[in-house]
């Protein structure tokens, strides 16, 4: 059976010209960076040409780019960076929102063992937080503001651009996780105004292992890697050479994630015309152009997704818990979804490799699958 | 495609083999393992040794691992709400009001051939597969799907398979039924599955070292967040002539036939006779205080059996590894019946399960009241 993938907000595939980039440099150019000789300067070269490539798509300039083993490790270096530098005032207080990826949210968690205090914002059933309530939410020693560019589960926009100017005002460091965004769609981080910024390479096209963030010039952040003086004494470890000039071919690819809303909408509006008792997840006004998430009111989204993987399309469901079992989502449950609609829900994430025939079929065996559960289903929606 | 069986996987040995066995006879199917409980979610009750233990993360990868080599599709799948519902709340209600129940007739009624059908059906599966050690045959005359105790009685598992209805049965693989557990280790061996050598487990998969008492403390507290049980849980000891004999610190941690944790010294041996959670009282008395000649079983359902209009001859089991004792079966309405025994049995307890043999068939069954 022929397998398609739909689930490219989980990862997505190394793109070709990056693999063979890839590939040369692991088999080539294996000098260690730091090291003085020719090879050392040959894996340097790459090095800061990848982070030129990281720093061009992002609109910003390369000494602001510190690489990173992928999106998690960025997201605890800005929290952590940022939080636990000593501060006059105590406590010390963090802003961010209920629909923030785990490696946001479980960082924040640890700050509060160790003392911090964290505001969690709440979002509408838009799936947005509102920036006014950002404002509110600022106290004396507030010493962070994170608040994800988009949602990875409904690929909802957050005005980020309006938070940055209220932390601006504020004199607050703001980070952003972009990891669904960056790389992907074009950004410029100078306009948007953020002061750190989360990227992951394998959310397109680079291999897993490789991230980056951004760091605006004039941020201090502590390190948490603690080693030689790499990339400015901000990250310890020998440079993942091969890995950052993936990533920064990743950066330079010519296709872009926008053209994918059509092929997006013509899967959500069939499913919404073709399967009844179902309704789109977060404003579909301010979303990123590969994602819909849907509810199919009464089905299991488990079962769904397990059903669509038997007729070989993968798309996903809540989150994983560590067995690999599935989890009402807490994204969809903060914004209001009953956790029954929230187990209900299916996560479509276009990328690249998506054709028209692909989302054809994907349409086709959707209906049937819906219409399947629902048949066998106790809780049968007419 | 082929019709798609669905195959309950532990991560043990037994389901391992149904897979790998189906597998290898050409049959379709996914694996699946059922998420029923967090093994983390008690912090209290922890302790180092997980594996073996239902639904360990240690099982899971144990059962992945088994698909990958084998070659076919894996899925965890989620019904830690189903199991505290269908299974964890009525064992503790039971313990509360003096029985003792049985969690694993629970899970198979409720879950395992009921949840994990539905789930079965709901990914296009036709039947589903499980490690139990049973035998389920059709009638050709009545039409009816009978169950059969396990070639390898020691390992017969019929006991916590009374509940299952007719749709079920019809739907449900039993690979092991016919074999022995040295032919099924040697299976596992020949197919190098990473899990022949691995221990089995017997005891309730979410209480951990047996000690229930400290697993229902631990839920009630979790359930009430008041960090206190929500009834007093000290009562008195008391012998079969009424005279006090000592204090208890519930009665909900004492089982009738229990000699150990008693407390109490005494020339002859002691056993719980009774429970009596209302009053808080603990009835102790000799061995022969234990024996019982009848006993009503309610909550009837019958396998392969189609009912019980008059009288009838059977072989009754009171609890899992009890030699089957034989009896009479007397109706007393659709839903009851009087079991007399030949010979008075031990511990009739209530809230375990009676299952009915009639030979190696398994008639029916209900719980002793």
């Amino acid at each position: 059976m022929q397998h398609f993938y739909f689930d490219h907000n989980a990862t997505s595939p190394v793109a070709q010209e990056v693999l063979k980039d890839l590939t040369d440099a692991m088999s080539e150019v294996y000098g260690n960076a730091s090291s003085i000789h020719h090879f050392g300067q040959a894996a340097k070269r790459r090095l800061e040409a990848a982070r030129r490539a990281v720093a061009a798509r992002l609109g910003c300039t390369d000494r602001e780019i510190v690489f990173t083993s992928g999106g998690t490790e960025s997201d605890n270096l800005a929290v952590f960076g940022i939080a636990r530098k000593p501060a006059v005032r105590s406590p010390k207080r963090v802003i961010t929102s209920t629909i923030e990826h785990p490696a946001v949210l479980s960082a924040c968690a640890q700050l509060e063992r160790e003392g911090i205090e964290v505001t969690y914002l709440p979002v509408d059933t838009d799936g947005r937080v509102r920036a006014q309530d950002v404002r509110a939410a600022l106290r004396q020693g507030t010493v962070l503001i994170s608040i994800m560019h988009a949602n990875n589960e409904t690929g909802v926009m957050q005005p980020v651009a309006e938070i940055a100017s209220i932390a601006r005002q504020a004199s607050v460091p703001f980070h952003s996780d972009g990891v669904q965004v960056g790389g992907r769609v074009p950004v410029n981080l100078r306009e948007l105004g953020v002061d750190l910024y989360s990227i992951s390479g394998h959310k397109f096209g680079a291999p897993k292992g490789v991230g980056a963030l951004y760091v605006r010039k004039g941020i201090d952040l502590s390190a948490q890697l603690h080693g030689g003086h790499h990339e400015r004494d901000r990250r310890a470890g020998t440079e993942n050479v091969a890995g950052a000039g993936a990533l920064g071919t990743a950066c330079s690819l010519t296709f872009e994630w926008e053209s994918l809303a059509e092929l997006r909408d013509h899967l959500e509006q069939s499913i919404l015309r073709q399967v009844p008792g179902t309704s789109v997840n977060g404003n579909p006004d301010y979303r990123m152009p590969n994602t819909s998430n849907i509810c199919f009111e009464g089905v299991e989204g488990e079962a769904m997704v397990i059903a669509l993987d038997l007729r070989g399309y993968a798309v996903s469901s809540g989150s994983a818990c560590s067995s690999g079992a599935v989890e009402p989502s807490h994204v969809l449950l903060a914004m209001g979804l009953s956790p029954e609609d929230a187990r209900s829900s299916v996560r479509f994430s276009l990328g690249p490799g998506n054709t028209r025939e692909q989302v054809d079929g994907l349409i086709e065996a959707v209906v049937a699958s819906a219409a399947h559960l629902r048949r066998i289903s106790p809780s049968i929606v007419s | 495609m082929p019709d798609l069986i669905a195959v309950a996987m532990s991560g043990g040995v037994d389901s391992s083999v149904v897979a790998a066995l189906l597998h290898r006879e050409g049959r379709n199917i996914a694996g699946m393992t059922m998420q029923l409980w967090n093994q983390r979610r008690l912090p209290e009750l922890s302790t180092e040794k997980t594996t073996g233990r239902c639904c360990s993360l240690d099982d899971v990868y144990d059962a992945r691992r088994v698909a990958e080599q084998v070659g076919f599709p894996f899925y965890v799948v989620n019904l830690e709400r189903q199991f505290e519902q269908n299974v964890i709340e009525p064992f503790v209600a039971e313990y509360n009001a003096g029985r003792t129940p049985v969690p694993c007739t629970l899970c198979n009624t409720f879950i395992k051939f009921d949840r994990f059908l539905e789930l079965a059906d709901s990914v296009g599966a036709q039947s589903i597969a499980t490690g139990h050690y049973a035998r389920i045959t059709r009638n050709v005359e009545t039409g009816r799907y009978e169950m059969r105790t396990a070639v390898d009685f020691s390992k017969d598992q019929t006991y916590f398979l009374w509940g299952l209805t007719q749709e079920q049965l019809s739907r449900t693989l039993f690979p092991l039924g016919e074999m022995n557990k040295a032919e099924v280790r040697a299976l596992a061996e020949t197919f190098h599955l990473a899990v022949a050598g691995k221990h089995e487990s017997y005891e309730i998969c979410f209480v951990p070292n047996g000690d229930y008492a400290a697993f229902m403390e631990a839920w009630s507290r979790e359930k009430d967040k008041t960090g206190e049980p929500a009834e007093a849980t000290v009562g008195v000891v008391v012998d079969t002539e009424g005279r006090e004999r000592g204090k208890h610190a519930g009665a909900h941690r004492y089982t009738v036939g229990q000699r150990k944790g008693l407390g109490i010294a005494a020339p002859e041996p002691l056993y719980v006779i009774s429970t009596d959670t209302k009053t808080q009282t603990v009835t102790i008395g000799s061995n022969d205080a234990l024996l019982r000649s009848t006993m009503v079983v309610s909550g009837l359902n019958w396998v392969s059996w189609s009912g019980l209009a008059a009288p009838a001859r059977a072989q009754v089991r009171i609890r899992n590894r009890h030699v089957p004792a034989a009896a009479t079966l007397n109706p007393i309405d659709g839903n009851r019946v009087e079991v007399r025994f030949d010979e008075p049995q031990r511990a009739v307890t209530p809230g375990q399960g009676a299952v009915f043999y009639s030979g190696d068939l398994v008639a029916g069954g209900g719980w002793i009241e």
